[in-house]
């Protein structure tokens, strides 16, 4: 037990923050400790999860990302055009279609990184305004709402009422937000190319010397978090049954913040999936404990600030300062 | 002059190259050498930087091709160049000297990475790597945990992962890239058992170092590398670490004691009783005016947490320093600057100097007031004061905005030097001031502090090398396990017994 | 005279090249695309547009320069802005005297100063990556800045202050007079004082500078506030600008002052980059967009365009850095 708490150490300060922080707010309200609001919560993180297991290959193997918020905009508004251009399509068509579209605009980034040495965060500070400044452009701001049938009606996959009158529900967001998360933890823990990526963002120079293939370690991790990108913008598309051309953007920073909340790296070669889940769900819990809670809604986001802030000021402070239980034995380093 | 006749019982070479040439922008690194390894042999590489040694190296495993007409027999194959693909998988490794490891992972994924590889992604098989990992680390007669990170881990034990990779990756042939740098004398008195033991199970070490004093004795043979030529193979039999330094630079050191007695000299720094647990213990000295004071001592003998106390950046919890009869208490290293005492840090290319940036900047950065003019850094100032310390010191350097890191490793010291020497200080403590310094530039060095002595500086000078502090210092502490243990004067020793007693 | 020539080269230096080279390319396209280009219209309009993007780009300068990134800078500008605010309308909103505006400002660039001073205590104690701690900083911010407005602006300004956003000294926006005294002053701290030496030092190579004496922490917590501050004069502008203060105001500017510091040569991982080259890719991305406002495009073309410029300007520095190599090796 130690050991396994040991070497998740984020992520189960995580889970105990999440626990008290549950604790407090099922005194304070009484609607929040419920399976129905549970589920709500999971319906209404859906697409932050998304692409926050995207972002997480990226951060892992060392590099970083700015420009997957506008380019799931750039997906969302390309491929509503592409569906109604083809007269409708379907979910696999559309997951086809953002999906591929969010690949190439990711191996863009992996291009200009790849090719010609630009470090990641400078290419994708272009690539993000270049992805916006045209996609506003060509749209002119204007927001899209005849969307297709299949892709505004809601998706219940599964639905109860509870004993306490609550209701719940699983809908498709939920469901390709699971998908998504195993398929990212099934691709960086369990097969070889995802420890490559690992490595390559833990020691690049090693990495390089045992002849991996550095571009390809690129266009993976650009390519993945593009994939997520596509795939959570459609899926957002279909949450809010609109596209608005801004409405994701700022969502790349607060999406960073939680990945990092969840014990990934800058720099690369260290994160967890499920680190990363937990770092947004810390954050939509405590969005919605303290909505429940009737805190007024433009304190939440002061609130969730001055967390994240706490909490990385704590997390840097090292937590076996807190936990002495954790310290290591043979502490050379 | 090959090495042919030492072919021991006309066995026959494991790896032998011959007629190796290589051109890097139109200076040759390497011209006509060739380089035997027979099966199980234990063999010292040795070479200045730049020699030509590690491009040798990297023409063996395939990171370089090297010019036509070269032959590379390996294990009854011959080729005419090798590439990393045919090189690891005929048994050829390297343990580079940054061990090239993989921190966040685990002991188990680092030993068996090969096991990653490949284009196509594949599930991984952990509890087959777990296994294979155990396996290796048995041979070496070693246990750790291989499901812990390898960060959980000091450096001596990565160097054992680094090993137990190479064997899992079936080695013939493993090259050790100054293997000893960074190990503490327990450490390597393991890494050299484990060496013995592959050694005796078939597998060829060849060292790399420019240090051989503490592998010679378990190695075969010894080849030199000079300006990017063979010098010769020899035996290690009755070879010295002089010996190899003269071969290494086709000179000859006749080095004298530079000991002088001044004890009649007023003190500058008088340490009595400093502790500080797990580090030093009840550390007593003075230095005086003009004096140069050697500490010598194995690495882990706290030696340069004595000295980051004495300067300020660690605290020492008993005891207490002194300086020029007043007793002083640090709390940062800019107090001890500003009391006069400089700290020349070992690691001079993370800690030392600031690599990217200019020669300039780096030897004023420590005494930016001397530039200042009415509150404002003055450039004609700086200029001024930077040619004076390079005239001063026989610095060769193109431009003063060049970065330092153009500079060699004996001219980027100088500067160091010349930083500190801008500070005024009353005790200047240089540790290691010749690592990473040419064989024939450390003469250079020496003679510096040899001026700087005489114009009254007070210094430590800390080294690892007896005969450093042996010639060079006026009197030599022998620092072990955190405590001075005996004190020497060079004039009255001969070097072979203080060495005895260090290395012992 | 090649004293001269040569004072000036190393004045201009090689990390004028770039932003030296956009301006030219962007002066002779418009000039040659539009003839209205080279006008009073034109140059005046840059001339009042720059100095909010210019101001924030300072601000983002000295954190760029340590190796860290002040991801918080528009909002503490907005904070500061509703600072300022708050004073005047506790001291008769549209009526409120000079003097309560200088209290205004001084308290303003007090609170942005403040929030460095968090930031740069947070990043040199802990270590935390500045990225993080700015960017939570910033979440904070912006959350602050909404509840203390509720989403909505604050207007109602005395007239006096009309002339700071809009006026004119001989010709000169005052803005922009504002804009050039801050590049001066940045200047001098970084050629000049002890605090900028170290600040490209810290960039580097923390450890070392922190072994050759330099107390790297003031230096950190220094710097941050001083990238407060600045936000803070921003913040002041933009209130004078726009007659009023709105959360959210300049949000796009953030990524683009990062864009127009690595336009102007400095290096993203820290250590090198002058002001001068910096304020000359800020005339160029104005130039830019101005250009394409009078070809008919709008502002948003004007940010894929500067995206593109950045990009352009990366692989041509990849690409003479690849030539250099290939002759040393040659030669």
């Amino acid at each position: 037990m130690r050991k396994v708490v040991q070497s998740h150490a984020t992520e189960f300060a995580l889970f105990v923050v999440i626990a008290i922080i549950s604790i407090v707010l099922s005194f304070i309200t009484d609607r929040f400790f419920s399976l129905g609001n549970a589920f709500d919560l999971l319906n209404t993180s859906s697409v932050n999860i998304i692409f926050a297991v995207g972002l997480l290959v990226v951060l892992i193997a060392g590099g970083i990302d700015i420009s997957f918020a506008v380019a799931a905009s750039v997906v969302q508004y390309v491929a509503a055009l592409v569906l109604g251009w083809m007269g409708g399509g379907g979910w696999i068509s559309g997951l086809l279609i953002a999906g591929a579209l969010g690949v190439l605009l990711g191996a863009i980034n992996a291009f200009l990184i790849h090719k010609f040495r630009i470090i990641s965060i400078v290419a994708t500070i272009a690539t993000f305004n270049i992805y916006f400044g045209l996609l506003m452009f060509f749209t002119r701001g204007v927001s899209i709402y005849n969307l297709p049938d299949w892709l505004t009606s809601r998706v219940v996959l599964f639905e109860r009422e509870m004993a306490d009158g609550s209701w719940i529900e699983v809908t498709l967001p939920v469901l390709v937000m699971l998908i998504c998360v195993v398929a990212t933890w099934v691709f960086i823990t369990r097969t070889t190319t995802g420890r490559q990526l690992y490595a390559f963002g833990d020691n690049p120079e090693g990495a390089r010397r045992f002849g991996i293939n550095i571009g390809a370690m690129q266009f993976i991790a650009f390519g993945w978090l593009g994939l997520m990108a596509g795939i959570g913008g459609l899926i957002q598309a279909h949450y809010a049954q609109e596209v608005v051309p801004n409405a994701l953007y700022g969502r790349e920073l607060d999406v960073l913040a939680a990945v990092v909340l969840g014990g990934a790296r800058l720099g690369g070669g260290k994160g967890s999936v499920l680190g990363c889940v937990l770092g947004v769900l810390l954050i939509s819990i405590t969005q919605n404990g303290l909505n429940l809670a009737g805190v007024s809604p433009y304190a939440f986001k002061m609130i969730v600030g001055a967390i994240i802030l706490v909490a990385i000021t704590l997390s840097n402070t090292s937590i076996e300062k807190l936990l002495p239980f954790m310290r290591q034995v043979e502490g050379r380093k | 002059m090959t090495g042919r006749e030492s072919a021991k019982g006309g066995q026959k070479p494991l790896l032998s190259l011959r007629n190796i040439n290589m051109t890097f922008g139109g200076v040759k690194a390497l011209k006509h050498v060739s380089f035997d390894v027979l099966p199980g042999d234990v063999h010292c590489l040795a070479g200045e930087n730049g020699s030509g040694k590690s491009t040798l190296i990297k023409i063996i495993t395939g990171v370089y091709r090297p010019q036509d007409g070269a032959v590379i027999e390996f294990d009854g194959q011959t080729y005419s160049h090798m590439s990393p693909v045919t090189a690891q998988n005929s048994g050829i490794q390297v343990i580079w000297q940054d061990l090239a490891l993989f921190p966040e992972m685990t002991v188990a994924e680092n030993i068996t990475f090969q096991t990653l590889l490949g284009r196509w992604p594949r599930f991984v098989n952990y509890n087959g790597m777990r296994e294979k990992a155990v396996k290796a680390l048995a041979r070496l007669g070693v246990t750790l945990d291989v499901d812990r990170p390898l960060k959980d881990y000091a450096i001596a034990q990565r160097q054992i992962v680094a090993i137990a990779r190479a064997l899992v990756g079936e080695a013939k042939l493993v090259f050790m890239d100054e293997p000893t740098a960074s190990l503490t004398q327990s450490e390597t008195d393991r890494l050299l058992d484990i060496v013995r033991t592959l050694s005796a199970s078939g597998v060829a070490v060849v060292f790399v170092s420019h240090r051989l004093a503490e592998v010679l004795e378990i190695s075969s043979r010894l080849t030199v590398l000079r300006d990017g030529a063979l010098v010769g193979v020899y035996s290690t039999e009755g070879m010295t670490q002089s010996r190899i330094t003269e071969l290494m630079t086709g000179k000859t050191f006749d080095q004298t004691v530079r000991a002088r007695d001044v004890s009649a000299n007023p003190v500058v720094l008088e340490v009595e009783g400093l502790c500080r647990p797990g580090q030093f213990v009840d550390i007593s000295f003075t230095v005086r005016r003009g004096e140069t004071l050697g500490i010598t001592g194995l690495l882990g003998a706290g030696r340069t947490e004595l000295a980051l106390s004495l300067f300020g950046m660690l605290k020492p919890w008993s005891g207490t320093v002194k300086l020029e009869g007043k007793p002083v208490h640090f709390a940062s290293n800019r107090d001890a600057i500003a009391a006069g005492i400089a700290y020349l840090s070992e690691d001079r290319l993370s800690l030392g100097l600031i690599q990217p940036q200019s020669i300039a900047d780096n030897l004023v950065i420590a005494s930016l007031d001397k530039i200042a003019a009415s509150g404002l850094l003055s450039d004609g100032r700086k200029r001024d004061l930077v040619a004076q310390w390079i005239a001063d010191l026989g610095v060769k350097v193109g431009k003063q905005e060049d970065a330092i890191s153009t500079l060699s490793g004996g001219n980027q010291q100088r500067i160091a030097i010349a930083k500190w020497l801008a500070t005024d200080p009353k005790l200047l403590i240089l540790d290691a001031p010749t690592v990473g310094v040419d064989v024939g530039a450390r003469a250079g060095i020496f003679d510096i502090v040899a001026k700087l002595a005489q114009t009254g500086l007070a210094i430590i000078l800390i080294s690892d090398e007896v005969p450093e502090v042996y010639f060079n210092a006026d009197r030599v502490l022998h620092m072990a396990k955190g405590r001075v243990v005996n004190q020497f004067l060079p004039a009255d020793r001969s070097l072979a017994e203080i060495e005895a007693a260090v290395y012992a | 005279m090649t004293a001269i020539l040569n004072r000036i080269r190393t004045g201009l230096g090689p990390d004028m090249a770039g932003p030296g080279f956009a301006l030219i390319a962007v002066l002779v396209v418009f000039s040659l695309a539009s003839p209205q280009f080279f006008s009073r219209a034109t140059f005046g309009s840059v001339a009042f547009q720059l100095p909010e993007l210019g101001l924030l780009t300072l601000a983002m300068l000295l954190p760029v320069l340590t190796g860290g990134l002040n991801l918080a800078i528009t909002f503490t500008a907005n904070i500061a802005g509703l600072t300022v605010a708050w004073v005047l309308q506790q001291n008769g909103g549209a009526d409120a005297g000079p003097f309560a505006f200088l209290l205004g400002a001084l308290l303003g660039v007090g609170v942005g100063a403040l929030s460095g001073v968090v930031m740069g205590l947070v990043i040199a104690y802990t270590r935390a990556h500045p990225i993080l701690v700015s960017l939570s900083m910033m979440i904070f911010l912006r959350g602050l800045g909404e509840f203390l407005t509720r989403g909505g602006d604050v207007s109602g300004f005395p007239a006096f202050l009309q002339p700071l956003g809009h006026g004119s000294i001989l010709g000169f926006p005052i803005p922009l007079l504002v804009f050039i005294g801050c590049v001066l002053i940045w200047h001098v701290l970084l050629t000049r004082m002890k605090l900028g030496f170290n600040t490209y030092m810290i960039g580097s190579n923390i450890e070392a500078a922190r072994y050759s004496g330099v107390n790297t922490r003031k230096v950190l917590v220094l710097v941050y506030t001083l990238s407060g501050a600045m936000c803070a004069i921003a913040g002041i502008i933009m209130l004078a600008r726009f007659n009023s203060v709105r959360v959210g105001h300049g949000e796009s500017y953030l990524l683009i002052t990062v864009l127009a510091c690595f336009l102007g040569g400095v290096n993203p991982f820290g250590g090198f980059g002058r002001v001068i080259p910096v304020a000359v890719a800020l005339v160029v991305l104005q130039l830019l967009s101005s250009g394409l406002n009078i070809l008919g495009a709008n502002q948003h073309l004007a940010t894929a365009v500067w995206g593109i410029l950045l990009i352009t300007v990366m692989i041509l520095r990849f690409a003479a850095g690849h030539f250099k190599s290939l002759k040393r090796k040659k030669g």
